[in-house]
């Protein structure tokens, strides 16, 4: 599915083995539409980013997937099921939580097995053993045991990623784990993010960085209150559509550099 | 002095009673708060106490009507429970329903409740059945006249709390720190407010009878602040804030029980705000002493760091390095400088001579050439990666291979390598660093 059709579309049309599947999803906040019938397959084991501006609908996307916002209407199926939160990971924005908590790097990310453990179990070894696992694969052993003020931003962004990494999910829902990162964070979490894929896991981010979109994803999702344009990134990653997705608001800069990033590319094709 | 030890141990049955019912309060006031601070409803505690008047007042009159006396305090408690949570529940509901932020929510249902609980309370002082029944009591908290049915009730209420505070203790941990991650996860995030709402519901109204409507909040609140100065780690804060909220209800009572005419309530609340002011102070994880102590360090190191560097650049072209060239490399005043000298001198980093020249020891040296590389490859660093956040980065205590990984510090000095005012990594010191 390349582009948005106009209208209700049947559900059967939908694929079930999709990781994430939305049909005709429909979300409001205070009576204002924020995501108009939004229709999308998101393919298996496929890096997706999420674009679009800001007021786009993006955050609401997954928050509505997740079902921690109402749907006016639709319907959102995993595999073809109700959601099975086993399967799911989301790692929300880092700066929806409260960095002063006082909590160290290494109760957040244990936070990841809460599900499995259940009610009223409290952490044990072993997911202890499981959240410093995680840790590392993200490079922060050392800070395990630091309150979470301590850290700098990139190396929170990681600690969130990390807490998505001890679920062991076959989805994980990003919002915006690039946001505020510095260059050699964004390296690690990108490397975290391949062999996630490797592994044949799915990812969809949110992305704001359009200049990386083409080198680092495989698929993206261009939104803006509806989906304007949702594909392989080869395909869909347009001048055209990405005119159509950001109206006026996308900036010189942006142009300048998706620019040249086609002209590389028909310059190697060539 | 010997009534003050008389009842300082307990010895007197009713001072113990209402003791270890206070106590027990305490303990729960402390959990309870430090979970409702951290979840950012700290306030949500005065409206249900304030929703409580009224409650107490209906409860009155329902059970006059249903020709009780209207004086049995556990329905008068259930009364202010319910209306407690009615109000809390109409907060929620104002706050999702209206554009009313939720400052303005609560100010609205607080005092309107308070309100209606003043107009019920002189209903029933004109009603025939006789005075208000102790109802003012709940006002200011009735600590002095606590019988043992009191103290025992609260007892108990305040240990299911502790309890339930306890099992919940993970889930209410998750559901402070990061509510959409555990919606995510599927915990039952509104189920879980709600029963930190009951049971801070309980502890108001338990509380009522000891601090009164009132002060409940402060009982709340103050111990969870104090607590928070003093750990990172929020099971010792429930902890913490638990103990200070006991030791406040003891040593209040006690107080008030040796002073004729003094409520117990008020002075409950200054002895736990007094142990506020003593962790603002002292507190061992963000009090202000702390604080004033590493921002002192910070500045010692930083013009230790300074001079060094200083003695570093100043002998590439002369040394021994004089005192005037110090002086004329950063604003400092002579007077500083000999102290700054001096300081150095006594940690050993340099020598003085008597010509008012210093010079490096050997361990300055390997000392100043690691402050040189690091200050130098960070500022080359942020001036050709500019996409780190400056604020990050503590230049000189982070090994800059820690915070940008090896291959762009590799990188960073082969940028550099032609530049030889730059000394090479510490793990070579001996034979790049000295000459």
């Amino acid at each position: 599915m390349t582009s948005q059709r106009p209208g209700a579309t049947d559900r059967s049309e939908h694929d079930d083995r999709a990781p994430l599947s939305i049909h005709d999803m429909t979300v409001a906040y205070d009576r204002k539409p924020v995501l108009w019938d939004v229709d999308l397959d998101i393919p298996e084991g496929q890096l997706v980013c999420i674009v679009g501006p800001n007021g786009a609908g993006k955050s609401t996307l997954l928050k509505a997937c997740l079902g921690l916002l109402p749907c006016v209407s639709g319907d959102v199926r995993f595999w073809g099921r109700p959601i099975q939160r086993q399967r799911v990971a989301y790692v929300p924005q880092r700066e929806s939580v409260d960095w002063d908590f006082p909590v160290s790097a290494l109760d957040v990310v244990a936070m990841g097995t809460y599900r499995k453990l259940g009610w009223l179990r409290p952490v044990g070894r072993r997911q202890r053993t499981q959240a410093l696992e995680a840790l590392e694969r993200v490079g922060l052993t050392e800070f395990a045991s630091r309150q979470i003020s301590q850290l700098s931003g990139g190396q929170q962004q990681r600690v969130f990623l990390a807490r998505a990494l001890v679920q062991n999910a076959d989805l994980y829902l990003m919002d915006e784990p690039f946001a505020s990162v510095d260059a050699s964070t964004e390296e690690a979490i990108m490397d975290v993010l391949r062999e996630l894929r490797q592994n044949g896991r799915t990812v969809v981010c949110i992305h704001h960085d359009l200049q990386t979109v083409r080198e680092s994803f495989d698929w993206v999702v261009m939104l803006n209150m509806r989906v304007v344009a949702a594909g392989p990134v080869d395909e869909v990653f347009t001048m055209e559509n990405l005119r159509r997705t950001y109206g006026g608001r996308l900036t010189l800069l942006d142009q300048a550099a998706t620019a040249l990033g086609q002209a590389t590319r028909s310059l190697q094709g060539s | 002095m010997d009534s003050f030890l008389r009842v300082l141990l307990l010895e007197d049955y009713n001072t113990r009673l209402v003791v270890i019912g206070t106590v027990c309060l305490g303990i729960a006031a402390g959990a309870v708060g430090s979970l409702l601070l951290l979840r950012r409803r700290a306030l949500i505690g005065d409206v249900i106490s304030h929703a409580t008047l009224p409650g107490v007042g209906i409860a009155f009159l329902v059970m006059i009507a249903m020709g009780g006396t209207g004086r049995w305090s556990v329905g008068l408690l259930l009364g202010a429970l319910a209306a407690g949570l009615l109000a809390a529940g109409l907060v929620m509901l104002i706050r999702r329903t209206t554009l009313l932020r939720d400052d303005a929510a609560m100010a609205l249902v607080m005092s309107t409740t308070f309100g209606l609980g003043i107009v019920l309370l002189s209903i029933i002082q004109d009603l025939p059945t006789g005075n208000q029944a102790g109802l003012e009591s709940i006002i200011y908290g009735k600590t002095a006249s606590m019988v043992r049915g009191d103290a025992i009730g609260i007892g108990i209420a305040a240990v299911i709390v502790i309890i339930i505070c306890a099992c919940l203790y993970k889930e209410f941990r998750l559901l402070c720190f990061d509510e959409h991650f555990a919606g995510s996860q599927g915990w039952p995030t509104t189920l879980l407010d709600v029963v930190l709402l009951l049971l801070g519901a309980a502890v108001t109204v338990i509380g009522l009878q000891a601090v009164g409507l009132i002060l409940v909040l402060a009982f709340l609140i103050i111990p969870a602040a104090a607590a928070r100065y003093w750990t990172d780690q929020l099971r010792l804060m429930m902890f913490i804030a638990s103990g200070i909220g006991a030791a406040s209800a003891w040593m209040g009572v006690t107080i008030s029980a040796m002073v004729p005419r003094m409520p117990a309530g008020a002075i409950i609340v200054l002895v736990a705000a007094a142990f506020f002011l003593l962790s603002l102070l002292f507190g061992r994880c963000r009090g202000l002493l702390v604080s004033f102590r590493l921002s002192l360090a910070l500045r010692v190191r930083i013009h230790r760091q300074h001079l060094l560097r200083a003695i570093w650049e100043c002998r590439e072209t002369q040394s021994p390095v004089q005192l005037e060239q110090l002086l004329a490399r950063r604003s400092w005043s002579p007077l500083q400088v000999q102290r700054l000298i001096a300081r150095s001198a006594r940690r050993g980093e340099l020598q003085i001579h008597s010509d008012q020249t210093v010079e490096l020891t050997p361990a300055g040296e390997e000392a100043a050439a690691r402050v040189v590389r690091n200050h130098r490859l960070w500022e080359l660093f942020l001036i050709r990666h500019a996409d780190i956040a400056p604020s990050h980065v503590d230049r000189a205590a982070d090994e800059i291979e820690h915070v940008l990984g090896v291959e762009l510090v590799g990188e960073l000095e082969s940028i550099l390598a032609q530049d030889e005012t730059v000394p090479s990594s510490p793990h070579v010191l001996g034979t790049g660093g000295g000459n």
